[in-house]
């Protein structure tokens, strides 16, 4: 567990072999490799990985549903639609920390950065899967064929440009884990501009990802379709992001407890407990916003059948409860019932953004759309490699603890990064 | 049809028309009028020599057209063919329908393709490039005709749709489905023609056709235009697309961008500046304290 010890990277010596065995010594297992989580995730990574052969080698057609009239399935439905929502508490939690300067929330903004920054890398990395022709993705970045009047252009730029955003702010944690003092300077000296920059863009690729679906107007059931789908999926990533937020770090405060101090946990409520407030706040904007375009649209007529409950239920069961559950969780300093609404929204996310994408789009044709096993593997594959790098980050470096904490594994090299 | 009636009539016709030369005037007046073909399904007898002919002329499938029995099922394009002839039981017998890519005049697909792989060409052909395409799909989400098809069959996939023949109509010729109709069912042109050619047809027979050019204002308008006896509903087309051209809808999306990334940036650094302490860059030096 002392790595630090191994790779002392004296000041005159030799600095390049010094990293080097440093990363080297990095990459050592921490804990039992035989837990319960590591004995599901590895084989449904192994097979990921051999269902992924299978379809660069043989088309998507070899082990997914996909079909000429439903052309997207959960690997954009679920990995980039829904994991990106999921992943809005980054540019959230960062505008509260660094630019409404509310301290309440420092503790947890490292680890929900790279989170953010993890879940962009992995589920819109995950698009490359999805994509027929993936060796031509690098057309819309070099130029060589800009198509500026696309929407997804737009979406594809932003997370690209956001994902290095997002490793700006976090990359003091990089700095002080490899010890390097005056990197670590000025990696801070830009987390503010790459926060300005990075909710900026966070702001127009959340709604983008509405706009997607704007041109499949006939397509989509106009229970679920707007013209406002932009500002419904901005404002919804809001409390989406919230909710992954008390749900992770609440997760996260459990299996790495021994990184934090004695008194995290309590500190860690009242965040909770302030996070239940913006959520309830975002939840009832969005049903509201949900509320006017429904009686604009005069849409009492399409709540009669099938449709309409299955719309009821999203709006009523995992929107207008949970926020009724946040409101009374904050109110009331329950942690209790504002984790079960955290858990409530993220199911309601989740419902909307597959109702738009998958389920209630061509609900109109006869061709349904039902995940190939395979495209489930797939997904999980990418959640749990997602989990598997957090978890490598957050036993190396000062994400969760605080640099040169006594028992940090490298707490010499983090030392050294500080004064 | 008394004087009154006339008059009527005339108004409403006089306006219909102005109404169409001011949005035409809003574009481009000197751009050339883009390529189409008129279908007459009245004309149609469901030979499918235009299914042949367009997989022979562009390597895809040849249909074996006498023995096959594809008229006794709803078919739409594939990914093996760009061009089907449907059969249609109607109130008025027996319509046969030829479906490909209508060509539209602001197609969805180029609107929402990111690398310009699905282009609009001067000429009116929607074509698309495979060295640009990266098979995300979004084309086929976003057409409201349902026409580019993906191959998902194979690893180096390509979409699949009519090109309006564009290696033939670039240097002057004509689609291979058009010149082998024996019928005369389709017939190639620019769309101005066509339109007319149209509506004289309606005008000269108006008992044999509903008065109404399905692809003239559909999705903003198309190049391909049908003529039809009975409402387009039966024969397969959906009425409820609207007029508006589809990249309308993401035109004020994409209008905000710009004013969202340079408005927000200075939004926020001046919330930081008015919310800040003067020392942001030691109190956040240990994070958690």
């Amino acid at each position: 567990m002392n790595n630090s010890d191994t790779s002392p990277m004296n000041k005159t010596g030799n600095k390049l072999p010094g990293l080097f065995s440093f990363l080297l010594s990095q990459l050592k297992p921490r804990g039992s490799m035989f837990t319960v989580f590591n004995m599901i995730s590895i084989p449904v990574m192994l097979a990921g990985v051999v269902i992924l052969y299978i379809r660069f080698t043989q088309g998507l057609g070899a082990t997914t549903n996909l079909s000429q009239a439903n052309p997207w399935g959960i690997w954009i439905g679920f990995d980039v639609v829904t994991g990106v929502a999921f992943a809005g508490g980054a540019y959230i939690v960062t505008f509260a920390v660094y630019i409404m300067k509310m301290d309440k929330f420092h503790p947890i903004v490292r680890a929900t950065v790279l989170n953010g920054f993890l879940a962009y890398m992995f589920y819109a990395g995950a698009l490359v899967f999805d994509l027929g022709r993936p060796w031509n993705v690098i057309n819309p970045i070099i130029g060589n064929s800009f198509g500026y009047n696309s929407v997804l252009f737009l979406v594809a730029w932003h997370f690209m440009l956001y994902m290095l955003a997002e490793l700006i702010e976090f990359s003091p944690a990089i700095m002080e884990w490899l010890g390097w003092k005056r990197a670590r300077r000025i990696a801070k000296g830009l987390t503010l501009a790459a926060v300005i920059f990075g909710v900026s863009l966070s702001t127009l690729h959340q709604s983008g990802l509405g706009a997607l679906f704007l041109m499949a107007k006939p397509k989509i059931h106009p229970l679920w379709y707007s013209e406002f789908l932009p500002v419904l999926f901005l404002v919804s990533s809001v409390f989406s992001g919230i909710s992954m937020v008390i749900l992770e770090s609440s997760i996260s405060h459990k299996v790495f407890k021994m990184q934090l101090g004695p008194d995290s946990h309590r500190k860690l409520d009242e965040i909770i407990i302030g996070l239940a407030r913006g959520a309830a706040l975002a939840l009832f904007v969005y049903y509201f916003f949900k509320a006017l375009i429904f009686v604009h649209d005069g849409q009492w007529a399409l709540i009669n059948d099938g449709w309409g409950l299955w719309y009821l239920l999203e709006i009523i069961g995992f929107v207008l409860v949970p926020m009724v559950l946040y409101a009374y969780g904050a109110r009331h300093r329950a942690v209790g019932i504002i984790k079960i609404a955290a858990g409530m929204s993220l199911v309601g996310i989740l419902l909307n953004r597959l109702n738009i994408s998958v389920i209630a789009f061509n609900w109109n044709v006869a061709d349904v759309y039902v995940p190939h096993w395979a495209e489930i593997v797939v997904t999980l594959t990418v959640v749990f490699a997602e989990i598997w790098l957090f978890r490598f980050i957050v036993h190396r470096m000062p994400v969760l603890r605080e640099p040169g904490k006594i028992g940090s594994p490298n707490r010499e090299r983090e030392l050294r990064s500080l004064n | 049809m008394d004087r009154r009636d006339f008059l009527k009539l005339s108004g409403a016709v006089g306006a219909t028309l102005m109404g169409a030369e001011a949005k035409a005037a809003q574009s481009d007046p000197d751009a050339p009028e883009f390529l189409g073909v008129l279908v007459d399904t009245t004309r149609c007898i469901g030979c499918r020599s235009c299914e042949v002919a367009c997989g022979t002329e562009n390597s895809m499938l040849v249909p074996d057209v006498a023995n096959d029995g594809a008229l006794d099922n709803l078919r739409t394009t594939d990914e093996k063919q760009w061009t089907v002839v449907n059969k249609f039981d109607t109130s008025k017998g027996d319509v046969f329908v030829k479906r490909q890519c209508m060509h539209c005049w602001q197609p969805a697909c180029t609107a929402a393709c990111l690398t310009n792989a699905m282009a609009k060409t001067e000429l009116g052909p929607v074509t698309w490039d495979g060295d640009k395409c990266m098979g995300c799909r979004f084309c086929m989400l976003s057409c409201p005709f349902d026409v580019p098809k993906f191959e998902y069959d194979s690893w180096n996939p390509k979409i699949q749709k009519c090109s309006l023949c564009h290696q033939r109509t670039s240097v002057g010729g004509t689609p291979a489905c058009v010149e082998a109709c024996p019928t005369d069912a389709i017939m190639f042109g620019n769309k101005r023609d066509l339109m007319e050619i149209a509506r004289t047809r309606i005008y000269n027979h108006p008992d044999d056709y509903v008065h109404k050019i399905y692809g003239e204002y559909e999705a903003g308008g198309t190049g391909w235009l049908y003529l039809s006896a009975v409402p387009f509903e039966e024969i397969g087309f959906r009425t409820d697309l609207g007029t508006t051209p589809y990249p309308e809808f993401t035109k004020d999306f994409l209008y905000s961008v710009p004013l969202v990334l340079l408005g927000a940036p200075a939004l926020l650094a001046g919330l930081s500046q008015m919310s800040g302490s003067s020392d942001e860059d030691d109190e956040s030096e240990v994070h958690g304290e």
